[in-house]
């Protein structure tokens, strides 16, 4: 994953600092007069040496690579906000820091990964959290899914439930999309398959009382966790909107994540907004993450929401989901 | 949909248009809201400088001088968006006796394939063709399930199986059944095209078919993804074009359609809606128009095409042309505009009330006003419903409905109060649909906006 970036960004870096070079070269005759000044009151020798071995990155000279840092971003579904953002931060800790040569690149990549460790919140233990709820409280710990329309909703949830239950714990699945076709089969389906149990109402029933009734199956057979499925909505649509609001009030989630997918462009962004504004979203999944390599939905999202990615989705079989590491997309992307 | 993007785009045309003269400061700024906006919206990064650069060398070209430079300036922009956005390259159908269209359908994971595949069955059907909508999908759980609800609910010949797991023998199993169909649409599974098994797959399926048509269908939020995915379905099958999801929202489809435009596939439909009739027809130049807020009746029109029951339709224009309306008709009419997805859908389409302010709660809970209106039919007699200016006489007649519909009674007026003023626009000859109809061809922008502002003002007018 992500390799077109990793190698892009790499090159970035050393194009800035090899710019230096260039700059200070071709441009002898005019910096010298105009953007450094205080190096020449430093004495003959003193100039001499700095120039050798150490140089400072002026606003002029960012600002001539900051364009091709953008359209680096931008290319990589790094929003459009998001990726001003990153700049703004980047020039601010590099501009007039005084560097050697040769370390300027190190540099330059040290501190875009701290950015990006910045935006991306680190991922909390999902399991740690469902057991100590059954230890303390000894009631079901309730995940309500949402997102728009085809993200991955369902199938993330039976992968979830499938990987809930390789650390032993049981599930339970509340079909609570009652209104596309033939979602409620699909649930049965994964449900046959994982043998986990699916609580379901006819089409067209009010999601939450599906929500509801499965909370209540649970607590009655003692059911670690309770997954509830909803339809996919439009984050504009207002009254679907009001609908995802009543469910989560009725079903009360420990925890809601919102399943957006990696190839989404700049509206992932809009998107989680609105849901967060909606029923205040706890985390991430971001879904198709085989499909693309970029990356920057992450990074995005992690930075409009504050919340954490939990799990990658990279295929179609149970087992094709990763906890998200926050440690190793940051390597991944070559920092 | 796209509001803002138009408002952007629009704005720019305005600043240019009004500015004295073209300074680099002016144009500065122009290109960076436009690049700003663009790029929002998804358009490939590479495609945005290259406008921006265009725009930014046309602005400072010292041959072209005064106003010419502006309307050059403004020309070259809509220029650039219409070739963003592809050419006008509509789908067309075999139309031969004996001519069979098999149209194969296939994207990524959750683009709304199955969604899409009935939409446009729907809405050939209704264009008197014979439809079959064949499910290849034997990945995803009730796929086929999905697609049969669905076609059921659309009164759709459908071909599903649920046990089968192989698409070919599954197409060799219906052939014959689908001879007498001249339109066949075939689901097939998600998938991407970096998956190797699955894009062998739709090769097979591609070579045991035979399809007129291979369709992509691509989600209206995709971002830079977009043009590598294209790219590479396009070097595994040959795909004659696409359909974008998901044009409702915020999304603004860029991301596709510069894929589409870049790879030179056309886009043949958008989707924009969850409801069966929520699909139409893609054309650049009328759907660039709709963004800088000029409208666009062709579309609209053939939504109302879409719609339609042409049976019922005519039997409506008789009695308009005859100038007696009953109740009845004014609720099909109404019923029919809303199954349009509402005002909010279609205002942006009608010249002039794109940027008009209209209260929200106005476009709000159309439905469940429309449910009352039959409640309220329902609790009339056959002489009220004839002739609902008796109501109005005899108005002890009005509790009466209300009570046996379970109402109020200001709800039953409300009903008359739009009943009169439709039957008055109809009988003014401008009004209904077939007005509208008119309207395409004989209004002026003026009178466009005055019946804007009739609707506006109408408080109880909800389409």
């Amino acid at each position: 994953m992500f390799k077109f970036f990793r190698e892009k960004l790499s090159n970035w870096a050393k194009k800035l600092s090899g710019a230096e070079k260039n700059a200070e070269r071709e441009g002898e005759s005019t910096k010298k007069i105009i953007a450094k000044p205080e190096r020449e009151e430093k004495g003959f020798f003193e100039g001499i040496s700095a120039r050798l071995s150490k140089i400072r990155i002026s606003e002029k000279d960012f600002e001539v690579y900051e364009e091709d840092l953008r359209t680096l971003l931008l290319e990589n579904n790094v929003a459009y906000e998001v990726a001003g953002k990153i700049i703004a931060e980047l020039k601010k800790r590099i501009v007039g820091k005084e560097l050697l040569k040769k370390e300027i690149e190190d540099e330059i990549k040290e501190v875009l990964k701290e950015i990006i460790r910045g935006i991306l919140i680190e991922p909390y233990d999902i399991i740690g959290k469902i057991k100590e709820k059954a230890k303390d409280q000894k009631e079901p710990y309730i995940i309500l899914f949402v997102g728009i329309n085809g993200t991955g909703k369902t199938t993330t949830i039976a992968k979830i439930s499938y990987f809930l239950s390789k650390k032993d714990i049981s599930s339970v699945i509340a079909a609570a999309d009652t209104f596309r076709a033939a979602s409620i089969e699909q649930l049965k389906k994964h449900g046959e398959r994982l043998g986990v149990k699916v609580i379901s109402q006819q089409y067209g029933a009010d999601p939450a009382a599906v929500g509801f009734d499965a909370v209540s199956y649970a607590k009655k057979n003692h059911i670690d966790c309770v997954l509830i499925d909803t339809a996919g909505r439009m984050h504009t649509a207002k009254n679907l909107m009001k609908e995802i609001e009543k469910i989560s009030k009725v079903c009360k989630p420990d925890l809601k994540l919102f399943i957006g997918e990696s190839i989404t462009g700049n509206d992932s962004v809009e998107q989680a907004k609105s849901f967060d504004w909606a029923i205040g979203i706890d985390g991430i999944i971001l879904t198709k993450a085989d499909i693309d390599e970029k990356g920057g939905t992450a990074i995005s999202l992690g930075d409009v929401t504050k919340k954490p990615i939990l799990f990658l989705g990279t295929g179609q079989e149970y087992d094709k989901m990763e906890v998200f590491n926050k440690e190793k997309f940051v390597k991944d992307l070559g920092l | 949909m796209l509001e803002k993007l138009g408002e952007i785009l629009r704005k720019a045309t305005d600043k240019i248009a009004n500015a004295i003269f073209l300074d680099k400061g002016l144009v500065d700024s122009v290109v960076k809201d436009l690049e700003r906006a663009l790029i929002e919206a998804d358009v490939n990064i590479i495609l945005v400088k290259e406008l921006s650069d265009k725009i930014r060398k046309a602005a400072v070209d010292e041959r072209i001088k005064g106003i010419e430079k502006k309307e050059h300036v403004i020309k070259l922009l809509h220029d650039q968006l219409t070739a963003i956005l592809g050419e006008y390259r509509p789908l067309s159908l075999r139309k031969g006796k004996n001519e069979q269209n098999r149209i194969m359908f296939l994207g990524l994971y959750g683009a709304g394939k199955t969604t899409t595949v009935a939409k446009l069955g729907n809405y050939y059907a209704k264009r008197g063709n014979k439809v079959a909508l064949v499910g290849l999908d034997v990945h995803r759980p009730a796929a086929p399930e999905q697609l049969k609800q669905i076609a059921d609910k659309n009164k759709l010949q459908s071909f599903v199986d649920f046990q089968e797991k192989n698409p070919v023998k599954l197409w060799k199993k219906y052939e014959k059944e689908l001879d007498e169909f001249n339109l066949v649409f075939i689901d097939t599974a998600g998938r991407h095209a970096l998956d190797k098994e699955l894009i062998e797959e739709i090769k097979v399926l591609n070579k045991a078919i035979n399809p007129t048509e291979i369709i992509l269908i691509m989600p209206a939020d995709i971002g830079q993804a977009a043009k590598k995915q294209t790219r590479e379905f396009l070097e595994a099958v040959k795909i004659s074009g696409v359909v974008i999801t998901r044009m409702d929202s915020t999304a603004k489809g860029g991301g596709a359609l510069t894929a589409c435009a870049e790879t030179r596939a056309p886009v043949y439909f958008i989707t924009t809606g969850e409801k069966i009739n929520d699909i139409e027809e893609f054309n650049p130049k009328t759907f660039l128009s709709r963004l800088l807020g000029m409208g666009d009746l062709e579309t609209l029109m053939e939504k109302i095409r879409s719609v339609t029951d042409e049976g019922k339709q005519k039997e409506i224009e008789a009695q308009i042309s005859e100038g007696n309306l009953s109740l009845e008709d004014v609720i099909e009419q109404v019923k029919s505009m809303s199954s349009l997805g509402g005002f909010e859908k279609i205002k942006s389409m009608i010249p002039g009330l794109g940027s008009a302010k209209i209260p929200e709660n106005l476009l709000e809970s159309q439905e469940a006003k429309i449910s009352k209106w039959e409640h309220i039919m329902k609790s009339m007699t056959q002489e009220e419903r004839k002739n609902p200016e008796l109501l109005e006489k005899q108005t002890s007649r009005i509790a009466r409905i209300a009570q046996g519909a379970g109402i109020h009674g200001s709800d039953v007026r409300a009903l008359l109060k739009q009943y009169k003023l439709l039957n008055e626009m109809i009988k003014s000859g401008k009004g209904g649909l077939g007005g509208i109809e008119n309207m395409s061809h004989g209004l002026d922008q003026k009178q466009l906006q005055k019946l804007a502002k009739k609707f506006g003002k109408a408080k109880g007018m909800r389409f």
